[in-house]
């Protein structure tokens, strides 16, 4: 373990130590393939955190240490990257991740609606993921669908067209 | 090559693939093998059409038939009678919101949409295969290249580009050619050239497009641009969220390797030239330039004071280049038809085209490319095809979190720099948004300061900490807790704040909040005095009311989160306005229309 541990776990909201289990091997020599990749090229702790976070679906606490002393970087410099950057998340997220359009043309055609509507269905904040660890609830940057406005995306599907009354149906299919 | 008498061109755009022209395509495969037409008919994925509101498009060649809205089992009745009978699918055939006029008749070029349009930039998107560096090539591509590096010195490379009046697409509209001259002025051992591909501005994806229909054009110009400044290494930094574009880019990149057009000694001269590709990961900041380049090093995207500007030092300390996809897209064309012919577009301080993302309540929504210089209101009735659902256009949003709303009283200014500029927008990357009379205009200043807030990167203070104080100044009007001064206190924050910032980020995030005072004062005025909101969409303000269409069907009342409705059945229902909570849920849920808010 790494010695900075101590400081970073007051700031971290800690969730490491599941991924130790065996099963989580494969994704562990996957991230060792990615540091050996990069290692040496110039600029490489975001090529390398974004593998990471595709890997493991968030990049915790023990995988942002694996990845500094790999590379031959600090922990502050890998955490310091991976806290300004919105596309890499410290917390595990649910099993299906809901990505909401708020991009202008997507507001001022209702998507916030759609929002509070998927807030109220699956009783969760913007930003969080549901009790049963279905569902990740996310505010999106512009998609770049605007034709399609309002929009939404879960996990790789794209909804578009979207009216608050087709939430509950939608929502339903990814609860079966 | 192979000859087919027809081809099917499906848009394999964003917008297009989001509404599922992905299966279409695989659809129209099998079927033309079934029906025994894979000798004679060819299926192509191109890139963005522009008429992303009639997506999924199709379009047949030789005719020009125009196809939209097509649904995965359209598509055996397209090939069954189009291909095989040679009679057009009449209902499928896109109609123009305007005229009412279907276009079966006509080909692709008279619809109204594209009829005032000018394509230099997006000249192959939707016409050739991005993923076929054949048929860039046979429609000239890589020849601006090679008339460069075989006929020309960098220095009339620049002197063209200089000549052409071409100015940055990516928002502040610098002279590119002067950045050019001023990357070549300094001397080093190693210079980069990058492509800014960061496109953050929500609701503009005219780059996203770009990259994904025409790849290699954006290659060429970086190619000829590290030629004309002396650079031997190219960076495009693209959004992660556009996997699309990514996946074209790395695959253009390799057939140019392969054909010899990157890599070393490109046409068998002494210029070697090579491209990367970085990923961003999230952050709007990063489309500054001191910004990209923090990030391409791995770093947090923080920007940087200038000077030293990027010419002198930039990626990894050498002398960088910079410029936005759109910018280079015009590259290639200018050098093989020259700066004359460019300028001959557009108007004096504003040459060539640029291309607008249309969006918000317009009818055609989607990409259009216009020469500098079209007035506003073409660009909004007759492209646009107007406003739906008969509303009344209330403003325009130009140029994103950094431009401003124009009124409807200004709808004939010309679209060009200066002119946007001296309106309080701006040009910005191109993303243009109309508002109707619904859209509240204190909201929407919200609504990007929101934005802003959320993307500051927190290194200087007057953005970090002022344009937090302008979002609660602004969330206190739209609650209906205004107070008289607010107005003032904005105008004072919003010039401290310009004036101060260390970047362009914070330096134009007032402006959406001053172009909306500047025009829309009254609505302002409206929040804080009155407590009402004119557009009725501030939920805070509005009062929900029971007019003579009810029935007495109860429903309201049983829906009601917090018992404000009373009445029996069958009479008419009353809200009780001190208990209720505006959520709105009566409206949403009366089947008559009896519900009003004002």
């Amino acid at each position: 373990m790494c010695k900075h541990i101590c400081f970073y776990m007051c700031l971290n909201n800690y969730k490491g130590v599941v991924d130790f289990m065996p099963d989580n091997k494969e994704k562990y020599a996957k991230l060792q393939e990615a540091i050996a990749k990069h290692k040496g090229e110039r600029g490489a702790v975001m090529p390398v955190l974004q593998e990471a976070q595709n890997i493991f679906g968030y990049v915790p606490q023990d995988v942002q240490e694996m990845i500094a002393d790999g590379l031959g970087t600090t922990l502050s410099e890998v955490y310091g990257v991976a806290t300004f950057y919105s596309q890499f998340s410290l917390e595990a997220k649910g099993e299906n991740v809901i990505g909401v359009c708020l991009g202008t043309a997507c507001y001022v055609k209702g998507s916030q609606k759609i929002m509070d509507e998927l807030s109220k269905v699956l009783e969760v904040e913007v930003g969080r993921t549901t009790k049963d660890g279905k569902f990740t609830l996310n505010a999106t940057r512009c998609l770049g669908a605007c034709g399609l406005a309002p929009v939404m995306m879960i996990n790789e599907e794209v909804y578009g067209r979207l009216t608050p009354d087709q939430v509950p149906g939608i929502i339903a299919k990814y609860r079966a | 090559m192979d000859f087919y008498r027809s081809q099917v061109l499906v848009c394999g755009g964003t917008g297009c693939t989001s509404s599922g022209s992905a299966k279409l395509i695989e659809r129209f495969e099998a079927q033309i093998a079934e029906k025994g037409l894979d000798k004679e008919v060819k299926v192509v994925r191109t890139g963005c059409f522009g008429l992303c509101e009639a997506g999924p498009v199709v379009i047949i060649y030789p005719e020009g038939t125009f196809y939209s809205r097509v649904k995965e089992e359209d598509v055996d009745e397209i090939v069954g009678e189009h291909l095989l009978k040679g009679r057009k699918v009449q209902r499928l055939v896109y109609v123009d919101h305007k005229t009412h006029e279907s276009s079966v008749q006509k080909s692709l070029n008279e619809v109204g949409f594209y009829k005032q349009q000018m394509r230099v930039a997006l000249r192959n998107c939707g016409v050739i295969d991005p993923e076929n560096i054949d048929e860039y090539i046979a429609f000239d591509g890589y020849q601006a290249l090679a008339k460069a590096l075989t006929e020309m010195t960098p220095e009339q490379v620049i002197d063209e580009v200089l000549k052409s009046g071409l100015r940055g697409r990516g928002g502040a509209g610098f002279p590119t050619g002067k950045k050019w001259q001023f990357a070549r002025a300094s001397q080093a051992e190693h210079k980069y050239f990058v492509c800014n591909a960061d496109e953050g501005d929500p609701g503009a994806f005219m780059d996203r497009s770009l990259l994904e229909g025409d790849p290699h054009a954006i290659l060429e110009a970086m190619a000829i641009g590290g030629y004309a400044i002396g650079a031997d290494e190219g960076w495009i930094y693209v959004r992660a969220e556009y996997p699309i574009a990514v996946k074209r880019l790395e695959k253009a990149i390799e057939q140019a390797h392969e054909y010899g057009l990157l890599g070393k000694n490109i046409f068998g001269t002494d210029f070697s030239f090579d491209i990367h590709i970085r990923l961003g990961a999230g952050a709007f900041v990063c489309g500054e330039e001191t910004a990209l380049m923090a990030s391409i090093e791995g770093k947090r995207g923080e920007p940087r004071p200038k000077p030293p500007f990027p010419a002198v030092k930039g990626l990894f300390e050498s002398p960088t280049n910079i410029n936005n996809v759109e910018t280079l897209g015009n590259i290639p064309q200018i050098i093989l038809k020259g700066a004359d012919w460019f300028r001959s577009i557009g108007t004096e301080r504003s040459t060539g085209t640029k291309v607008f993302a249309l969006g918000g309540k317009i009818n055609n929504t989607g990409l259009v490319e216009i020469p500098m210089g079209t007035p506003l209101r073409t660009i909004i009735e007759d492209i646009g095809g107007g406003i739906p659902n008969g509303k009344k256009f209330k403003a325009v949003q130009t140029g994103g979190p950094s431009g401003g709303c124009i009124p409807a009283s200004l709808l004939d200014i010309p679209v060009e720099y200066d002119t946007l500029t001296s309106v309080g927008a701006m040009m910005g990357s191109g993303g243009m948004i109309v508002l109707d009379e619904d859209n509240c205009m204190v909201d929407i200043a919200r609504f990007f300061l929101d934005f802003t807030v959320d993307e500051s990167c927190g290194k200087c203070t007057p953005c970090r900490i002022g344009t937090r104080r302008m979002l609660e100044i602004l969330e206190r009007i739209v609650n209906g807790k205004g107070e008289e001064g607010d107005i003032e206190k904005l105008e004072n924050l919003a010039e401290n704040i310009k004036n101060s910032a260390l970047c362009g980020l914070g330096q134009t995030a007032p402006n959406p909040v001053l172009s909306t005072i500047k025009f829309f004062r009254d609505e302002y005025e409206a929040h804080i005095r009155e407590k009402r909101c004119p557009a009725h969409h501030c939920q805070a303000l509005l009062n929900y009311e029971i007019t003579d269409a009810c029935r007495g069907c109860t429903l309201c009342a049983r829906n009601c989160p917090v018992n404000a409705i009373s009445g029996t059945v069958k009479q008419k229902h009353v809200i009780d306005t001190t208990k209720c909570i505006k959520c709105g849920q009566c409206m949403t849920n009366c089947k008559f229309n009896a519900i009003i808010k004002n």
